[in-house]
């Protein structure tokens, strides 16, 4: 049974997952410490990704693939044939630059796919990229959620422009379903909704 | 005050039936205890050392005398008979049963109310002056503003789960008591010079372990953007801030390492694209969320009132509560009254059932059905004729509600401690009341004058230490209790926060500390200075020398 939701016009529904997501292998380089700790990459706390690991990353040859933000910008040119047969997406981590992603193709509609993969629960940082994604870059496309996908993030996922959710592997898509549909009426204007209460009913005190 | 439509309504019955599920699923062990504890904590529910703590939401601190009631049943069904008034305005509930809360929810939505975002690290309670709408100094009412920010706050999906809990504050006066500077956003609003409606708006404030007054980040922002401008701001917090370390996830250590000009650079270059977006206000919606808070049919009444005059000449009681509790009211023959929740020796902020019925009671015959919570935690009847006062005292004062201590040192902030909280390094609620105890005799009270002393369990600094005249902070040494005392910390305009005199001290020695602050502030002051002012004038040290007189003395002794 497929873990997958996705939403069209509206309407959710478990779909086939017909995109795999290629992982980065895990870092050879010894992480740095300083007094005991991981020297993080910028104030956000994330480790950076190596050009080890980009060129170690094993993308299959066939199929439609998702690949890392780090790697899809490195290795482009291996990629193009496949880009323009709508087999390449990308992903790319809560801690990475979007503008990165939009500088790295002239349009960013021509990748059919993005996905933002979210390591835990409590990372909000998904909700403004994918705000950032569709109010701000324009892109028309399927977005997905992945990582640590639950069903009480739904709600959120759809209004912030995610049309897609892989929720994890444990759990029920089925029964998360329901989430989705937790509130009838927002308050304020977001990506599915940009009107906010007092400007789609005349509200009367 | 407010009043739901069907829009309200419905999303907090919404609300109701999800949380239900969510605890269903939690019970059933379908969420794990890592997977509920961000779904409890936005619904304010703590699992704390003797049992949960449920955190009930008062939109800027307004009630209703129907909710108050509400508020007093559900405390005697639930709990133990009392709640505790926060500083968030807010009220808590120490001993619901976890499987209890999705009844008290239902309960809560029956009158308009919930527990939505009281805690998680999301945008709170938006807090604000006790006295608004009634303060003669107030040049704008903040109220309608903030309930267009508790809407548009409420369930904002880009914002669910931010690096740490956000907290905004908003005011209309010249005279802050909606302490603006220390809240992630402030916003003070006021008339510009074309009489239109403006905001002041600062960032970066709060307290905790790195406490840090607010800068402003925009000197004059026109109101309708309140909501597009709050939205750059939260997304650079989101986006940027740490998630690596929770004490330094704040936004006040991001404006700090951005430094204010970077922060407000990246703030404007969102701004730039979502300005006049549509979460821009209408003048309509204004106006739509004004009416509800539109002035209270007051009756045309004279200034003076002869049977108040008699009482007061005649009452030394009534007129010791009238100088401290009753408070001036934009309108002829009116008053605001605090009613104290701070008896001596009981724990501060703190209502029974019994007494909330009182109070709501109170309003419903002498305050137009309102009052509001204040971040002092007490309670007020914004409303009383100046002829009602005597009757409303009477009344306070058969329910232990109307000690004579506004203002004064025993009308102490207080988190609740380590006998309740769990984060908390030490108790605080036997130290209020032992100093409580220390100064019970009203003369001296009156007579050291206007004071705060606030007290915090822990360096969260719920109990708002770093800005209390005296602030008391329990820190852990080796697994035991001590506490840590500064002196020179001030809400308001002046803001400031307060300097740690010397080591800290044990719980027994609390008592004496505070007394011989007070006794070298009796010494130094000059007629008419405050506490804070006479700090102000000669610094930590004399004060320090007093209260570390003994403690040298015995260590040079021992030495010897």
């Amino acid at each position: 049974m497929s873990n997958l939701i996705t939403l069209n016009n509206g309407v959710a529904s478990i779909s086939e997952n017909e995109w795999t997501v290629v992982k980065l292998p895990a870092s050879q380089v010894e992480e740095r410490k300083q007094a005991g700790k991981v020297v993080l990459f910028r104030l956000t706390g994330e480790k950076t990704v190596s050009a080890e690991q980009i060129a170690n990353t094993e993308i299959p040859s066939t199929g439609k693939v998702i690949v890392p933000l780090s790697v899809f910008i490195a290795r482009k040119a291996e990629l193009q044939d496949r880009m323009t047969s709508n087999e390449i997406g990308v992903w790319v981590d809560t801690h990475e630059i979007l503008e990165d992603l939009v500088a790295s193709v002239s349009d960013l509609n021509s990748l059919p796919i993005i996905a933002v993969h979210v390591e835990r629960f409590a990372d909000g940082r998904i909700f403004s990229l994918g705000t950032l994604l569709r109010s701000r870059y324009g892109f028309k496309n399927e977005l997905r959620a992945i990582g640590d996908v639950l069903r009480d993030q739904l709600y959120f996922f759809k209004r912030s422009g995610f049309t897609s959710y892989l929720i994890r592997a444990d759990r029920s898509a089925t029964e998360a379903l329901a989430s989705l549909n937790d509130f009838t009426n927002p308050y304020q204007g977001a990506v599915d909704e940009p009107r906010p209460v007092f400007k789609r009913y005349n509200r009367i005190a | 005050m407010y009043k739901y439509d069907e829009i309200d309504q419905t999303l907090v019955d919404e609300r109701v039936a999800q949380y239900r599920d969510q605890t269903r699923r939690y019970l059933a062990g379908e969420l794990s205890e890592d997977e509920f504890r961000p779904l409890r904590l936005q619904n304010g529910l703590y699992i704390q050392r003797q049992a949960p703590m449920l955190r009930i939401a008062v939109p800027y601190g307004m009630l209703s005398s129907k909710q108050l009631h509400k508020l007093g049943d559900i405390a005697s069904k639930y709990d133990k008979g009392y709640g505790h008034f926060s500083t968030r305005q807010n009220l808590q509930l120490n001993w619901p049963k976890l499987e209890d809360v999705p009844e008290i929810l239902a309960e809560l939505a029956t009158v308009e109310m919930h527990a939505i975002q009281t805690s998680g690290n999301c945008i709170r309670n938006i807090t604000t002056d006790q006295f608004a709408g009634v303060a003669p100094d107030e040049m704008v009412d903040p109220r309608a503003m903030a309930e267009i920010m508790r809407q548009w706050s409420t369930f904002h999906p880009e914002f669910a789960l931010l690096p740490r809990k956000f907290k905004i504050a908003v005011s209309g006066t010249r005279d802050d008591r909606a302490v603006v500077q220390m809240h992630d956003i402030g916003m003070e609003f006021y008339k510009d010079s074309a009489n239109k409606l403006a905001i002041k708006v600062w960032v970066g404030g709060g307290l905790g372990r790195t406490p840090i007054l607010g800068t402003v980040i925009e000197e004059h922002l026109e109101w309708q953007h309140a909501l597009t401008y709050c939205e750059a701001i939260i997304r650079v917090y989101n986006l940027h801030g740490r998630r690596d370390n929770s004490y330094k996830a704040r936004i006040k250590i991001l404006v700090k390492a951005l430094g204010i000009e970077e922060f407000k650079r990246q703030v404007e270059a969102e701004w730039s694209h979502l300005k006049d977006a549509p979460n821009t206000i209408p003048e309509g919606e204004l106006e739509r969320v004004s009416k509800y808070f539109e002035a209270m049919p007051y009756e045309t009444l004279p200034t003076h009132d002869a049977g108040f005059d008699a009482a007061i000449a005649s009452n030394p009681a009534f007129a010791a509560w009238v100088k401290r509790s009753v408070h001036a009211h934009k309108i002829a023959g009116y008053r605001a009254v605090t009613l104290s929740l701070k008896p001596h020796g009981t724990a501060p902020g703190d209502a029974s059932s019994e007494q909330m019925h009182v109070v709501a009671d109170l309003a419903d015959q002498y305050s137009f059905g309102e009052l509001r919570v204040s971040h002092e935690q007490n309670l007020i009847l914004a409303d009383i004729k100046l002829s009602d006062l005597f009757a409303v005292w009477e009344k306070a004062r058969a329910n232990g509600l109307a000690t004579p201590n506004i203002g004064l040192l025993t009308d102490i902030i207080c988190c609740p401690g380590g006998d309740f909280c769990s984060l908390a390094n030490a108790k605080s609620i036997p130290i209020a009341t032992a100093i409580q105890m220390q100064f019970d005799n009203l003369d001296y009270l009156h007579d050291i004058g206007d004071i705060e002393l606030n007290i915090s369990g822990c360096m969260n600094a719920c109990g708002h230490h770093h800005v209390g005249h005296i602030g008391i902070l329990g820190v852990d040494k080796d697994g035991s209790e001590w506490y840590q005392v500064s002196i020179g910390g001030s809400q308001g305009n002046d803001a400031s926060l307060g300097s740690v005199i010397g080591p800290s001290f044990s719980a027994e020695e609390m008592p004496s500390v505070v007394q011989k602050l007070i006794d070298v502030y009796i010494q130094e002051r000059t007629p008419e200075e405050r506490f804070i002012d006479t700090v102000r004038r000669l610094g930590v040290a004399p004060f320090k020398a007093h209260v570390y007189a003994d403690k040298s003395t015995a260590k040079a002794g021992v030495a010897a």
